[in-house]
């Protein structure tokens, strides 16, 4: 007990030094401020497939094709084609074309990511401007324009989480270290590793290189 | 005396003007001239005449003769500036370091304006104590760090899937950059407001108007991203997302969101549209990889390349860059005859892991034409692939991460061009 009593002072001490030096958890915790809920809740627009984030609230076909009039074809056109280099946001074309087209119908897995998207940056320029109820009704409207819903169909925010789209099964991850475990370990030939060399293709042949006199347009 | 001066100036950059192209057609002067160098026996204004002052640029910048090492882009590949992409002038570069003002910029709606007073970042979902920080909160935090990385878009080289397609390997290339961070280290942040038991994912938005989301893995987050504020020792650039930007080291640019502003924490990813509809790489059948973050190692010989021919017969130093989203650069090999006969290149400045990496080679032209190559190796014993052999296994249609070994084919005039060979 005695011993206790006199070696207390010292540990405080060293207790104080400590402090000054190495900050621990606890002074980082009194770093930033709490977050308030309505700020959070201010900030907190995204969605996930499992319904994580789905707003309250539905919208049409009908309702999106007038918005998307309005405010989107003049971009991305009328069906969702594209005008001039404006991304496409419609069409089914196969994913094993030269060149594939993806677009929500072809490519996107989920119906909450296009509403994710959408209500996080479109329409471009004036993002985040549209009520939980338009994007609703655009998301709707999307899924139409790729065959997907008839012109009737009504999106809503107990329905969304549940609409499949057609590529939902097309991904699968990374598996680089199983299918290129061939690119690990091989000691590369370093002396005559080939007979003959012909070139195969040129980027002159296909010279798109941009210069100071303009670039070629390919549209 | 003021118009003298910039009659002067003008004159002075006439001249330089004439000289780099005289330079760049191959008849720059040689040993053993005829006729007395007129750089050396005539006077230049500069030995002459005083200087500007040190009050002229209080922020400095390159030469007059530099104003060609610039970013530039490709106007047709986009439809809008503010959602499109410039490069790095790689050929233009030495050492290890990019400039700030020549890092590439690749923006979804236009480069955001922030003001830092106005910035916030709030973490919160699955943590104990959701927060609010400022950009000073942060530089208070103790375990404050100085890092080199590389940053690669995923798309870098991806208009070369299929087939040689542009002049230069800042086209081809320069979709890369590597400067010093200062921040601090993510983990800390996180701990500070207390993960929760099923955090595993967490989502990073930024300030800008794409409002930019991308899921990262917490092991990543809490293994080494860091909230940087700065580049090369100054405030980071607009472009690439003052005041806050995430550092995602090794692994691809799209994730390193800038101008950051929201961290929440979740128990499995979001399947956004940059991890869902791009930045997955569809493959031959039609299906397609996600969250294939890891940069691969790639290399490209940057001299000579298109846009920086050969000049001189004699004596050269090939030179180029290495790199590995896996840790450090262990070997370079350079080629000048497609392949028959690889040479080790010479590394030399820092070897970091996650960083760009220099390498050298000397060699003798004789105006024959070459066709060159570089191909890395990383310390996991990854090596390079050809572009065949990542077709055989990736098709043609996957855009992202093509780190396929590039080649040059340097005529006999030193003119080079973009290539693929057998
Ligand atoms: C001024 C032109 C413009 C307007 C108007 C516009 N967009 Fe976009 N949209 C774009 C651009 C540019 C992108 C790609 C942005 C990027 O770089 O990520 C895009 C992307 C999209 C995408 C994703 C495409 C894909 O497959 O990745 C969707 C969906 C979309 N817009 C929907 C809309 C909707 C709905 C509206 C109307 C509310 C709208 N857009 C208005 C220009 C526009």
């Amino acid at each position: 007990m005695s011993r206790f009593l006199s070696l207390a002072p010292a540990l405080l001490v060293l207790v104080g030094v400590l402090a000054l030096a190495l900050p621990a958890l606890g002074q980082t915790r009194g770093l930033g401020r709490p977050a308030l809920p309505e700020e959070i809740k201010a900030w907190d627009i995204d969605l996930r497939p499992d319904g994580h984030g789905v707003p309250p609230g539905q919208g049409s076909v009908k309702e999106g094709e007038a918005i998307f009039l309005k405010q989107c074809a003049a971009c991305h056109g009328e069906f969702g084609e594209g005008a001039g280099r404006w991304p496409v946001v419609a069409g089914r074309e196969s994913l094993v074309n030269e060149n594939p087209e993806k677009t929500v119908g072809s490519y996107w897995p989920h119906v909450t990511t296009v509403f994710d998207y959408v209500r996080r940056t479109m329409p471009f320029g004036n993002a985040q401007s549209l009520t939980d109820g338009e994007v609703y009704a655009l998301t709707a409207f999307l899924l139409h324009m790729n065959d997907l819903v008839k012109e009737d169909f009504v999106l809503a925010s107990d329905t969304i989480a549940a609409v499949a789209l057609p590529n939902a099964g097309g991904f699968y991850d990374d598996d680089r270290e199983t299918t290129e475990k061939h690119f690990w370990g091989t000691e590369p030939c370093m002396k005559n590793c080939k007979a003959e060399v012909t070139i195969l293709n040129r980027a002159r042949a296909l010279d798109v290189t941009p210069d100071d006199k303009g670039a070629p347009k390919v549209e | 005396m003021e118009s003298d001066r910039s009659h002067r100036a003008s004159r002075r950059r006439f001249l330089g003007g004439v000289g780099a192209a005289v330079a760049l057609l191959g008849s720059g002067r040689r040993a053993g001239a005829a006729t007395p160098d007129p750089a050396i026996t005539e006077l230049p204004d500069w030995t002459r005449y005083l200087g500007e002052g040190v009050a002229s640029r209080p922020y400095g910048r390159p030469s007059e003769f530099e104003a060609h090492v610039v970013r530039r882009n490709v106007a047709w590949l986009t439809a809008s500036p503010e959602s499109s992409v410039n490069f790095t002038p790689l050929h233009d570069l030495d050492g290890t370091i990019t400039p700030n003002g020549l890092c590439f910029e690749r923006h979804h709606s236009g480069v955001a304006e922030v003001d830092p007073a106005k910035h916030r970042l709030m973490v919160h979902g699955l943590v104990e104590r959701p927060r609010v920080f400022t950009v000073a909160d942060l530089k208070r935090f103790p375990g404050r760090a100085n890092r080199v990385y590389f940053m690669e878009c995923a798309a870098n080289s991806g208009m070369e899937w299929r087939g040689a397609q542009l002049n230069g390997c800042q086209f081809t290339h320069g979709m890369v950059h590597n400067v010093m961070y200062t921040g601090v280290p993510l983990k800390a942040v996180l701990e500070a407001c207390g993960l929760g038991p099923n955090a595993s994912w967490l989502l990073a938005e930024g300030a800008d108007a794409a409002a930019m989301t991308r899921s990262v893995p917490l092991a990543k987050a809490l293994d080494d991203c860091l909230l940087a504020w700065a580049m090369n020792g100054e405030a980071l650039r607009p472009e690439q997302g003052y005041p806050l930007r995430l550092v995602v080291p090794g692994w691809e640019g799209n994730m390193w969101i800038k101008w950051l502003r929201r961290i929440e924490v979740g128990d499995r990813p979001w399947h956004h549209r940059e991890e869902t509809a791009k930045y997955t790489d569809l493959m031959a059948d039609g299906r397609a990889r996600r969250f294939t973050f890891i940069m691969d190692a790639k290399s490209v010989v940057t001299n000579p390349s298109p846009q920086a021919p050969l000049v001189h017969k004699g004596t050269n130093l090939l030179s180029g860059l290495a790199w590995s989203g896996r840790g450090r650069v262990k070997r370079v090999d350079v080629t000048l005859d497609g392949g028959r006969n690889w040479r080790h290149a010479r590394l030399d400045g820092p070897v970091l892991p996650l960083s760009l990496t220099r390498f050298y080679f000397p060699f003798n032209w004789n105006g024959r034409e070459l066709l060159i190559q570089s191909r890395v190796i990383d310390e996991t014993g990854y090596v390079q692939p050809t572009k065949q052999a990542l077709r055989q296994v990736r098709g043609t249609s996957s855009i992202y991460h093509n780190n396929g070994i590039q080649t040059w084919h340097v005529h006999a005039g030193g003119e080079t061009e973009n290539v693929e060979i057998s």
